[in-house]
């Protein structure tokens, strides 16, 4: 009897409430994340594996994901690099207005996407205050590529931004510091010092990046013009076959964006967790 | 390489972090700056590095004006509290850091690396551990893995910014004594900053004992203890026991208590002991009469520290006395004795003058 309470007590966990917090954190998982999961799978048990590959390997939707993977690359480089800088400005120096621009980072997050879509297309046709400009000089923006990694880059920046922040905070200036007191220049210091701290959070950053970026829709669909084996987004196909009623087809295309963007995370996770260990030393 | 400083100072804003200061470092020398938070000791550490620019003032390492030469050129070996380590790097390649970040032309060949970094890690005692990273050794090795990084590119001048604050009590003590030895082997010039008065005593040739960006005094560790320039170094350095009373011929009196100070001059006077300085005895002798109350008994290592109380003492007197002392006179809490003091220490108000007064 006293032997069994204390079996009792002793697997109980010190920290209360278990069991409710991870049942309802399960629940709301397959609610929100599973079920619908499992409804695309099921709409696609109704193809044969034959159907499905025709689906998917129809030349007009191949383009449409040449078209998405290289402006979302693009578009994660371009902000891997101008992610860094934000963030680099926003934690190292001190200048008037900092507030207001760091809350800026986070606008992209709040606007509605179809709003940056609108605002961008309309900013850059040839019509446009810039586009007028860029079209003279031979480059124009929208419905191009261009135009697409363009409104990809606006609406993912706060992913690298929002990574790369905390762990640039973390860094103590004593690190560049000493760097500089062991004779280096700055950009020694930079790349052997700095830039390894920050290189899983700016992978991570990037990374997130693009994994929204090939699922963007609404900031995309006014730039990109949509012509067929040229602008056409891999998301947009997917709203095509919707309009036209084909579901399977839609889930069909839809099934690649989705394992694409698994794969990615999942590797990006893994990477970054080998990384840390290092950093910790738990890796001997 | 001896160091000049003259007349270097700093402002914050409104705060003066640094009046007009002259220090003269001779070559070999290890000197600890000494004093409270606020006192301008890290930011005159941090200027001699070149971290900091001085708002005025030069500096000179040997006939060299460094003032304005830019950090890494300056040859220095800094050292910083929370060691600064690169944690994405192996201890080896910590330590190559500064020799691999020379210019082409200069930098050595990848085996005479090889050679200097195991040196220096032979010499920290970590040649083992060459190929661990920061985050697996423990503070005191990581501590002196940052101490071969900075020596490692043969500085004019090594800098210790609280080299051991972030260490416990006995991890500091080996390290202490093993950069003593370190100090005497290479005789580099060094410069340290310390809040702990022991660290300093212990370790410098000479010790710069600052408050309020200002110097109060320069001196050897046994000056210093014996013959402080003014109060705040008295009491900086170590316990301090206060006894305030009138003066009257050469007597002071307090309450029921009174100890003869010949030389005093007259009037409202408050004098200072450290607490090895108060002896107790069952009696009072015609020159002290100072009845305690002992409140509390602390056997610390070679001696018992004890809490004095008395009506006439605003705060209780700290005393320590020897073991033998204490078996002598049978010492108990609440145990009535008599101190008496064997040297008290006036200062004026100017804070310039020391007075020690044998009584007893």
């Amino acid at each position: 009897m006293i032997a069994a309470t204390l079996r009792r007590q002793a697997s109980r966990r010190v920290l209360p409430g278990f069991g409710l917090s991870l049942g309802v954190t399960l629940t709301f998982v397959s609610l929100i994340l599973l079920l619908p999961l499992t409804s695309l799978v099921g709409q696609l048990s109704q193809l044969s594996l034959s159907q499905y590959w025709f689906l998917i390997s129809d030349p007009r939707i191949l383009a449409s994901y040449r078209v998405t993977l290289l402006a979302a690359a693009v578009a994660a480089l371009f902000n891997a690099a101008f992610g860094l800088l934000m963030a680099w400005v926003l934690v190292r120096y001190e200048f008037p207005g900092k507030r207001l621009v760091d809350a800026l980072m986070d606008l992209p997050f709040a606007l509605p996407t179809a709003v940056a879509g609108v605002t961008l297309a309309t900013l850059y046709s040839s019509q446009g205050w810039v586009g007028r400009w860029l079209e003279t000089l031979g480059l124009p923006i929208a419905y191009t590529w261009v135009g697409i990694a363009l409104a990809m880059a606006f609406t993912s920046i706060p992913f690298v931004v929002r990574t790369v922040q905390p762990i640039l905070e973390d860094l103590p200036s004593e690190v560049d510091e000493a760097a500089v007191t062991l004779g280096a220049r700055d950009g020694h210091a930079f790349r052997r010092v700095i830039l390894p701290h920050l290189w899983p959070a700016l992978v991570t950053g990037t990374g997130l990046a693009f994994v929204r970026s090939l699922g963007e829709f609404g900031a995309v669909i006014f730039i990109a013009g949509g012509k067929p084996f040229e602008t056409e987004i891999t998301s947009l196909m997917i709203f095509v076959k919707l309009q036209e009623y084909d579901y399977a087809g839609a889930a069909a295309v839809a099934s690649i964006v989705l394992a694409t963007s698994l794969v990615l995370l999942l590797v990006i996770n893994l990477w970054q967790g080998r990384f840390i260990r290092r950093l910790h030393g738990r890796e001997a | 390489m001896s160091i000049r400083i003259s007349q270097i100072d700093k402002t914050y804003g409104t705060t003066r972090a640094l009046a007009p200061i002259d220090l003269d470092i001779r070559d070999g020398e290890l000197i600890g700056l000494l004093g409270p938070s606020g006192s301008g000791k890290t930011t005159l550490l941090r200027i001699v590095a070149g971290l900091e620019q001085a708002d005025g003032g030069s500096i000179h390492f040997g006939e060299r004006e460094v003032t304005q030469v830019h950090v890494r050129e300056r040859r220095i070996g800094f050292v910083f509290q929370h060691y600064a380590l690169f944690r994405h790097m192996s201890v080896f390649e910590n330590v190559a850091f500064g020799l691999r970040a020379l210019p082409r032309r200069q930098r050595p060949s990848n085996g005479e690396i090889r050679t200097r970094v195991m040196q220096l890690l032979e010499m920290v005692r970590l040649a083992a551990f060459a190929e661990r990273f920061p985050a697996q050794l423990s503070g005191g090795q990581q501590q002196r893995v940052a101490l071969a990084r900075a020596l490692a590119l043969k500085p004019d001048v090594l800098l210790l910014d609280e080299p051991f604050g972030a260490l416990d009590a006995k991890v500091r003590q080996e390290l202490r004594r093993w950069l003593r030895h370190l100090h005497e082997e290479l005789g580099f010039t060094s410069l340290f900053v310390t809040h702990d008065q022991e660290e300093a005593l212990e370790l410098s040739d000479r010790v710069v004992v600052m408050s309020n960006g200002r110097v109060e005094q320069i001196a050897t560790p046994d000056t210093l203890y014996r013959e402080p320039a003014n109060r705040f170094v008295f009491e900086f350095l170590g316990d301090v026991n206060r006894l305030e009373g009138d003066v009257i011929e050469g007597r002071l009196t307090c309450g029921n208590a009174s100890v003869s100070v010949p030389g005093v001059e007259p009037g409202r006077r408050e004098l200072l002991l450290r607490p090895h300085e108060v002896h107790l005895a069952e009696r009072a002798i015609p020159a002290a009469h100072l009845p305690v109350t002992v409140a509390s008994i602390v056997p610390v290592g070679a001696e018992v520290r004890l809490e004095l109380e008395a009506d006439w003492l605003e705060e209780p007197w700290l005393a320590s006395v020897s073991h033998a002392e204490f078996e002598r006179l049978g010492i108990t809490r609440g145990r009535r004795l008599f101190a008496l003091p064997s040297r008290l220490h006036g200062f004026d108000a100017a804070g310039a003058q020391n007075v020690a007064l044998p009584v007893g």
